[in-house]
């Protein structure tokens, strides 16, 4: 029945293979396209048909073993998968979305260096992200989880003669690694925790089924889940490990758009949402994350109101995003958190490409008339709706989606969140207002952005200015459809009090997830309860924070363009802060960066240079020294070699008849 | 009477007086000269034991001995001739390159 899924990672690897391997010899850059864009598209038509069959199952739970990987006392690793509904929507996501990426890129990356390297790193991180997604046990999706850390390194670095290029790819590397240190000792805790009980495992399937044997809110099972969320925050960029996101912008566009928004920071949220038996046993965890969540939404969205760069004000919104679905998943909204996972990929998407397209034109615009100017500063934007509508058009729906308009796919999502975020039996009005305040910047900073990108007068060069192009039709139909799904792609899961007022309208996703988190909601009470008045009074409030939000941008960034500089004067302080990002990695090259380096240089001069290399020297200065002062007694001349002879025969005949 | 301990000690003095002269003289042939007086104190304290215990073993080696010093006679002053020749002298001081 599933037993060719093992072909759905399979196709990208190929192509990771042959564009790898034989991409240079290629050459031609619409054969290494298509091979790279069809190896994915083959793995989106493989995960579509099992999605379906799928649907039709009556089984939910499918494990598919297809080989043996280690056998080592009581521990048995398998190469396997798992396919649920869970893992399901994330292959339909992951491979569906870098289908479209791949497309684009083929426009987007045109005339570059290193197109065929580009292609394979790619398919090779789509490769590793479904690894991550379809293991079926703890080690399988640990290969994925550092395989699309690499291929994050590498695409980062994709620029690698840039040195502000490699040094974000080792950042992003350096800091993921601090969160995958956890995740081994989560790993290594919870072997030996569940072994102690009698069962060595680390298959998903038995860590839910035996996650009972843990004591309900005990240290262990609380300090395993902790492990398990440092990792989420490395990957999935939270506080205090996100800094390495707003970086990881020096990669290409696309790559961005790929792995630094829609499929490789969301692992963390997968991962917790995999473990939901565990994470609901260990309320203490729960809340942690909850709050790490709401905070990082709230911190974030603060520094992306003051950011210029384009791409950069994506990030930080991609930061606080990934907040709302850790905020999710800590009051046991783990259904919320999957779909805003999907919308969120949907509309970041198609924003981080629209961004790209904005970036590309102004690039060939700048190139056009030999200027040097920042492509990717808004301050030297504006007024491009005219120029580009298709981008724009494109731009403005995913913006009202991430916004949480009305029927846009954000506003299902982000409210259903919030509502978890209130109402749930381990929410607190507190989560909620963090996230509401947060939904109201990230309306602002949202508009903020495409007023000043799209709308009024034209800032750019007068000589560039007339050069700016619409995208071709490669980069501009994965937009089209991006924002399509970012438009109704919300429909599937509407909430149930907006569903019975509109004519009992099911909650699709709610019910399709329901074998992989409907167990453990119901086993440690995880509702959201409350009357239908207070949720639409919520929802309301929400819409209206963030009607506001929009309403203020367009007043300081349409109406009254000088405002936002009067105002940033009048804050000073406050505005250099935020610009500077809150001073936090200044304050981590401080406390962690400096020390460290201070310690490696003191390791080397005194500990390396002083003891090291000053045993290996003193040996060879002793011996040297011996010498000197022996090679004396080789004198060369036959008597002293004799007399040392006959004074030997002396002293053996001596000891011979003395003894 | 003499026994067989007057031969030993002579042969004892013989064999003293050559170690003497090798580490006290320098000329190299006077050293060769030393070192066969050493050799036949030596034969003679063979003999002395063969004919006192009555064994023939030892008489047969004093045999061995002497044809053996002939041969390292020949070598001897064949080598003597070539430093010689290199050296214009026969002086062991003179022969000291082998050293630090």
């Amino acid at each position: 029945m599933y037993d060719k899924l093992w072909l759905i990672p399979l196709f990208p690897f190929l192509g990771f293979l042959i564009n790898g391997l034989l991409g240079r010899k290629i050459k031609n850059e619409k054969v290494i396209g298509a091979i790279g864009t069809l190896a994915i598209f083959a793995s989106f038509l493989l995960s579509c048909r099992y999605f379906l069959q799928l649907l039709a199952d009556e089984v939910k739970v499918h494990e598919v073993v297809v080989a043996s990987w280690m056998s080592v006392g009581s521990l048995q690793v398998d190469w396997g998968f798992l396919f649920d509904p869970l893992s399901a929507l994330m292959m339909l996501n992951v491979t569906g979305l870098a289908t479209l990426i791949h497309l684009y890129s083929i426009g987007y990356m045109h005339g570059e260096d290193g197109y065929p390297r580009y292609f394979s790193y790619l398919n090779l991180f789509t490769f590793a992200m479904l690894m991550l997604v379809m293991g079926n046990n703890a080690l399988v999706l640990f290969v994925g989880w550092e395989g699309v850390g690499l291929c994050s390194y590498l695409l980062i670095g994709y620029y690698y003669e840039k040195k502000s290029a490699s040094d974000a790819g080792k950042k992003a590397f350096v800091v993921n690694r601090i969160g995958d240190f956890g995740f081994l000792l989560g790993l290594f805790l919870l072997f030996w925790s569940l072994g102690s009980k009698g069962v060595w495992t680390i298959r998903f399937t038995e860590i839910a089924a035996n996650a009972h044997l843990l004591e309900q809110g005990g240290l262990v099972v609380t300090l395993v889940t902790l492990c398990f969320f440092l990792g989420a925050t490395g990957k999935s960029a939270q506080i205090p490990l996100y800094t390495w996101l707003p970086d990881a912008m020096e990669g290409p566009t696309p790559v961005s758009a790929l792995i630094h928004a829609a499929t490789m920071v969301t692992a963390g949220v997968y991962m917790i949402g995999r473990m939901n038996g565990l994470y609901a046993l260990a309320p203490e965890t729960m809340l942690v994350v909850a709050i790490v969540g709401g905070a990082t939404a709230l911190f974030a969205a603060t520094i992306g109101l003051a950011q210029n760069d384009i791409k950069r004000v994506l990030a930080y919104s991609t930061v606080s995003q990934l907040g709302y679905m850790f905020l999710a998943m800590g009051v046991g909204a783990f259904t919320a958190g999957i779909f805003h996972l999907l919308t969120h990929a949907f509309f970041k998407a198609c924003l981080f490409l629209g961004s790209g397209s904005v970036i590309h034109a102004m690039h060939h615009a700048y190139h056009h008339a030999h200027l040097h100017d920042d492509p990717q500063d808004m301050r030297n934007m504006g007024g491009l709706r005219k120029k580009m509508p298709i981008t724009f058009v494109t731009f403005l729906l995913s913006t009202l989606a991430i916004a949480g308009i009305p029927f846009f796919s954000g506003f299902f999502s982000k409210d259903e969140i919030l509502w978890w975020a209130f109402a749930s039996t381990r929410g607190h009005w507190g989560l909620w207002l963090m996230g509401a305040i947060a939904a109201g910047l990230t309306a602002f900073y949202m508009f903020r952005l495409v007023f000043m990108t799209f709308f009024g007068e034209q800032k750019t060069d007068v000589r560039a200015k007339d050069h700016i192009p619409e995208s071709p039709l490669v980069i501009t139909l994965p937009l089209m459809i991006l924002a399509l799904l970012a438009t109704f792609g919300g429909l599937i899961g509407i909430p149930h009090v907006l569903g019975n007022l509109l004519g009992h309208l099911p909650n699709k996703i709610e019910a399709f997830l329901s074998p992989v988190f409907g167990h453990t909601q119901h086993l440690h009470h995880l509702h959201a309860h409350g009357s239908a008045s207070a949720e639409f009074g919520l929802m309301g409030l929400s819409v209206g924070i963030a009607l506001c939000g929009i309403l203020l941008a367009w007043f300081l960034y349409c109406r009254r363009p000088e405002l936002p500089g009067r105002i940033a004067g009048a804050f000073a302080g406050l505005h250099r802060a935020i610009y500077n990002k809150w001073y936090v990695d200044e304050l981590y090259d401080l406390l962690f960066v400096n020390p460290t380096k201070n310690l490696g240089t003191r390791l080397w001069t005194f500990f390396d240079v002083r003891i090291v290399d000053g045993l290996v020297n003193g040996v060879a200065w002793l011996v040297r020294g011996a010498g000197r002062v022996l090679r004396h007694t080789q004198t060369g001349y036959t008597h002293s070699y004799a007399m040392a002879m006959v004074m030997g025969l002396v002293a053996i005949i001596a000891v011979c008849v003395f003894h | 009477m003499i026994s067989v301990y007057h031969y030993l000690v002579l042969s004892a003095i013989l064999f003293s007086l050559g170690v003497i002269g090798v580490l006290t003289r320098r000329n190299a042939i006077v050293l060769f000269m030393c070192v066969e007086l050493m050799l036949n104190a030596v034969n003679l304290s063979f003999i002395a034991l063969s004919s006192h215990l009555g064994n023939m073993d030892g008489q047969v080696f004093v045999f061995f001995i002497m044809t053996v010093a002939a041969a390292e006679a020949a070598v001897g002053l064949a080598l003597m001739i070539a430093f010689y020749r290199n050296r214009e002298s026969i002086d062991v001081e003179d022969f000291s390159l082998l050293k630090w």
